[in-house]
């Protein structure tokens, strides 16, 4: 059943959608699209309301409503360094709602076929042909399989990044075997489910699939959660597109198909700058490194707060370079007010930004953000890495990897040819670093050894605490 | 061995060739030092500072030379210290071999080994030994300090209740030691500083030490100083003439000009003609430090201070270093001492003269019996000089049209294969999908294409929000639930129930988190 009005409002809703995408190509215009996609939702929901979905509407409200007391409480009340734990947690959701919708249209199949009491999907499905049957079917199939991949990784994904889960990239015995083994059970449920219409065959491929998105993503190591991340928000958007196709909801395909193609492309970007195959981060662990790793000679230097204080005193030209670190030490005020005093005394001072620092795509720039630093002092990483060999200081707060000059050295190093941020061509590099350990990818580091480099161990926030009242 | 330092007997010279400190440093090399009575008291050095470093001290330059095997002094020596010099000795002093060639013969003639501090090459290496530099360098200084001593006025701008003082403006013409000490001095006493050199790659050096650059307006290329040791070279007559053009239309608002303008073996070139002297405010200083050869402005008087009509002082004196005796004493001496260090591999105070060595080769001028002066090129370049960057290849207007024209077929051949392509997989499914699902499919597609579209733009820093608020969207799966809500069993209710439910959390939480986000981004 169609509803002339409520298509009217699917097209307005669909443009502020897509309006809302675009206007996030810039920091001021984006706060315009915020509004214009909670228009559009708003809108969407109320067509619907009015429209197509007939019965219980005060439940629907009263539901929503219940959903978003719970929304507004956590995000108001979450940190911002918790900012990837929840966006992952949120995708589960949307995972699990595309199951639960997909299970809905196969029981309202069954309805329709049945003849019984049918609401207005199952009307719909009683004009419709066994071909428009057949395809209905593999669409429901789709969603819920994507839905529930996206249910279960997206949990572990969270697990993951809140600490809750061992980060390091975990398999069960068996490997991709039992990966495969999955998707061959999925396969061949299709085929049941097809012939059978049935909801045991539905229900054993939720059953491997909910697999499928727990071991895929146990699999992959922490330094790899933000590819992982924006895959699953692809995959989400996938979910919701399959199920409008199932539900003849163009909007629903629509928005699906916005959200699984910028997802898509926010993975490919990711990859690109970790010079790493879409295919062999989704699959797992680094690929084997073709031989043996260049050795590591030299020592680590420490030093304490008055050297870095006198160096930074001295400085015309200081370059920050956040990672993890920072954000696990919530030292990102500290580091604003390091910038602070340093600009106070005439210094450049600028942040220089590795595409995959941090745990999720532009981390780095919201929790400087939080701590108001202005944002035309933060530089990507092919705006500053020229400038390095002018600049007097580089301070490395809790990056590892993407600071790594092995990538550009060691042909045999697991991130050989990855773009790195080359910190090591300043005058002077301080480190602050929690200890002598590796980082989360555990790949020694040879700029910790470097003639130029100072080590400055301890916890980023209590080191940098320390540091601020000697700048003077 | 031994080595002495006599009492400089050039008249008006005060410096000295070995202070106590260098002497203590030129035990350790394992020499023993000797020093005229009296050499280093125009300096501040007296005898028993000397004695207490452990120094010898004889009552008269014959007896130093008689008892010294190394001679350290600071000037030439004179034709009568040259004939005290004896087979086998070493004299090490500012020589200048070129101008001296008499003196060099005589040394020769005696046996005596020269080794001209004047002729250390400019390498890295041997900057240590540098005494050209050290001396320029308090040249340029002193040259400040004298012209200030001579202008009336303040360098620095000041506001007092008692009027409006404004900064002195100082021209410093050549950029080389000197005139960059000479810059710096001038800055920090608080004045606006210009200045000007033929090598236009000092610019920025010029730049990094306070001074405006006075730029030229003229087209030919420079020679590269590299090229020349690091001295600049003549200059062509055109850029000669733009060069006075420049200097005379900024002549007027100059309060204090400092010449420093030498070219190696040559006269000091004129710069600072009478006419720009004229139109010199009264009052005005100018400070010739090339006034020994000839000076770069042709009033200047060596070793002398002139008034002109118009009360314009020039100074023209050539013993800036020994104004200042005590530092450049000091300086003078490490650079001796320096100079020893690499004459002395094995410190065991026996000096090993090695011709292979640049350094030393360089600034060795008689040997063995035979002039060696002028060296062989060094075989180190003082400076790496510039590779020219290669001009990009100017493209004609064809053959840019032609690449122009390749690069849009690529384009075209690309862009309508991928079109091709996906039109018939389009029709492929087109051909067995009913025309429902082919409605849906099209505007999947096309939301895909749109997608791809929109998020190129989506800047990096706003990746994170821009992932918040797609998961805030796609909880537009809601409109699924919604729709079914209403119908069916108590099972699909539920079902319907929660998830309406879990997308609420998420269309709130999605647009919160996101706009709590994009408010935190600031302009500085």
């Amino acid at each position: 059943m169609e509803f002339g009005f409520t298509t009217a409002a699917y097209v307005v809703a669909a443009v502020l959608f897509i309006l809302s995408l675009g206007g996030l190509s810039g920091q001021e215009s984006a706060k315009r699209a915020v509004w214009y996609g909670i228009a559009g939702m708003a809108l969407a929901i109320a067509a619907t309301l009015v429209g197509p979905a007939s019965g219980l509407w005060l439940l629907s409200l009263v539901l929503i409503a219940g959903g978003g007391v719970i929304g507004y409480q956590l995000a108001t009340k979450v940190q911002m360094t918790q900012m990837p734990e929840l966006v992952a947690a949120m995708h589960s959701l949307v995972g699990l709602a595309a199951v639960f919708v997909g299970f809905i249209a196969n029981f309202e199949i069954g309805n329709a076929a049945a003849g019984g009491d049918l609401g207005t999907f199952a009307t719909m499905i009683a004009h419709k042909s066994a071909v428009e049957i057949n395809i209905l079917r593999v669409e429901l199939f789709l969603g819920i399989f994507i839905g529930a991949i996206t249910f279960t990784g997206s949990i572990v994904a969270y697990g993951k990044l809140a600490g809750r889960v061992n980060s390091a990239a975990q398999k069960l015995p068996g490997g991709h075997l039992l990966n495969i083994a999955a998707a061959a059970t999925a396969v061949l449920t299709l085929i049941w489910y097809f012939n059978s219409g049935g909801f045991l065959p539905l229900f054993l491929m939720t059953l491997a699939a909910l697999f499928i998105g727990y071991h895929l993503i146990m699999g992959i190591g922490g330094a790899d959660m933000p590819v992982v991340v924006s895959m699953l928000n692809s995959y989400s958007g996938w979910a919701a597109a399959a199920i409008g196709f199932s539900l003849g909801n163009d909007l629903l395909i629509v928005v699906g198909a916005l959200v699984g193609s910028s997802g898509a492309i926010l993975s490919y970007i990711m990859c690109k700058a970790m010079n790493r195959s879409f295919v062999s981060v989704i699959l797992g662990g680094f690929g084997g490194p073709a031989g043996e790793q260049m050795a590591v000679d030299g020592e680590q230097i420490a030093i304490d707060s008055d050297g870095v204080a006198t160096a930074l005193n001295e400085a015309d030209s200081v370059v920050i370079i956040p990672g993890y670190g920072m954000a696990v030490a919530q030292a990102q005020s500290s580091v604003a007010e390091l910038v602070r005093k340093l600009r106070a005394q005439g210094k450049e001072v600028r942040f220089a930004i590795h595409p995959v620092a941090g745990r999720l795509p532009g981390h780095m720039n919201v929790l400087l953000a939080e701590a108001k630093v202005p944002y035309d002092i933060v530089m990507e990483m092919d705006e500053i890495n020229d400038d390095f060999p002018k600049t007097d200081v580089a301070i490395v707060i809790g990056s590892n990897d993407i600071v790594n000059p092995a990538a550009q050295d060691d042909p045999n190093s697991p991130i050989a040819g990855m773009p790195v941020l080359e910190c090591w061509k300043a005058k002077q590099v301080f480190v602050s670093k929690r200890g002598q350990g590796t980082g989360y990818s555990g790949i020694e580091n040879p700029l910790f050894y470097k003639e130029n480099t100072r080590m400055f161990y301890g916890d980023a926030k209590k080191s940098l605490d320390e540091l601020l009242p000697k700048i003077n | 061995m031994k080595i002495g330092t006599p009492k400089e007997t050039y008249p008006g010279e005060n410096r000295v060739a070995m202070t106590p400190a260098s002497a203590k440093d030129l035990q350790k090399l394992g020499y023993d030092c000797v020093i005229e009575s009296g050499a280093g008291l125009a300096a501040g050095f007296n005898d028993q500072t000397y004695k207490d470093a452990g120094v010898e001290v004889v009552k008269t330059g014959v007896a130093l030379f008689k008892a010294a095997d190394i001679i350290a002094k600071v000037r030439p020596p004179s034709d009568a210290e040259t004939k005290r010099l004896s087979e086998g000795q070493t004299l090490i002093s500012f020589f200048y071999p070129a101008q001296n060639t008499a003196l060099m013969d005589l040394a020769n003639k005696q046996g005596a080994t020269v080794i001209a501090m004047d002729m250390v090459p400019r390498i890295s290496r041997a900057q240590k030994m540098d005494a050209l530099s050290s001396m320029a360098n308090i040249a340029g200084y002193r040259a400040v300090i004298e012209a200030s001593n001579n202008f009336g006025r303040f360098f620095t701008g000041q506001i007092t209740a008692a009027g409006k003082v404004p900064p002195a403006k100082v021209l410093v013409v050549g950029a080389g030691v000197a005139g960059l000490a000479a810059i710096g001095t001038a800055t920090s006493l608080g004045a606006i500083t210009y200045a000007f050199d033929v090598r236009p790659e000092v610019a920025e050096q010029v730049e990094s030490m306070g001074a405006e650059f006075v730029f030229l307006d003229f087209k030919e290329e420079q020679q590269d100083g590299a090229a020349t040791g690091g001295y600049a070279s003549v200059s062509s007559p055109e850029f000669a003439a733009a060069q006075l053009a420049k200097f005379r239309e900024i002549a007027p608002d100059m309060d204090i000009v400092i010449t420093t303008a030498l070219i190696p073996g040559r006269d000091a070139p004129e710069l600072w003609t009478k006419d720009m002297v004229d139109s010199m405010k009264p009052g005005s200083v100018i400070i010739d430090l090339a006034a020994e050869r000839g000076g770069n402005c042709k009033l200047t008087v060596m070793d002398e201070k002139v008034v002109t009509d118009n009360g314009v002082t020039i100074i023209g004196y050539t013993d800036f270093p020994s104004r200042m005796a005590a530092q450049s004493s000091t300086l003078y001496a490490t650079n001796i001492r320096h100079m020893m260090t690499d004459l002395t591999p094995k410190k065991d105070g026996v000096p090993v003269h090695n011709m292979e060595d640049d350094v030393i080769r360089g600034a060795t001028a008689t040997h063995k019996g035979e002039v060696t002066f002028p060296p062989p090129k060094p075989k180190i370049a003082a400076i790496a000089a510039v590779a020219k960057k290669p001009a990009p290849k100017e493209l004609t207007r064809e053959e840019k049209r032609d690449a122009e024209t390749a690069a849009f077929k690529k384009q075209t051949r690309n862009q309508v294969g991928l079109l091709a392509i996906g039109g018939a997989l389009l029709l492929a499914i087109g051909l067995v999908a009913p025309a429902s699902f082919m409605q849906h499919f099209i505007v999947f597609v096309l939301s895909v294409f749109i997608g791809f579209q929109v998020i190129w733009g989506v800047a990096h820093s706003l990746h994170t929000p821009l992932m918040a608020v797609t998961n805030a969207i796609s909880s537009i799966i809601i409109l699924g639930a919604l729709v079914q809500v209403g119908s069916g069993s108590f099972l699909v209710i539920l079902l319907a129930a929660l998830a309406i439910f879990m997308t609420g959390i998420n269309i709130f939480g999605g647009f919160l988190v996101t706009r709590r986000m994009l408010a935190m981004f600031q302009k500085s």
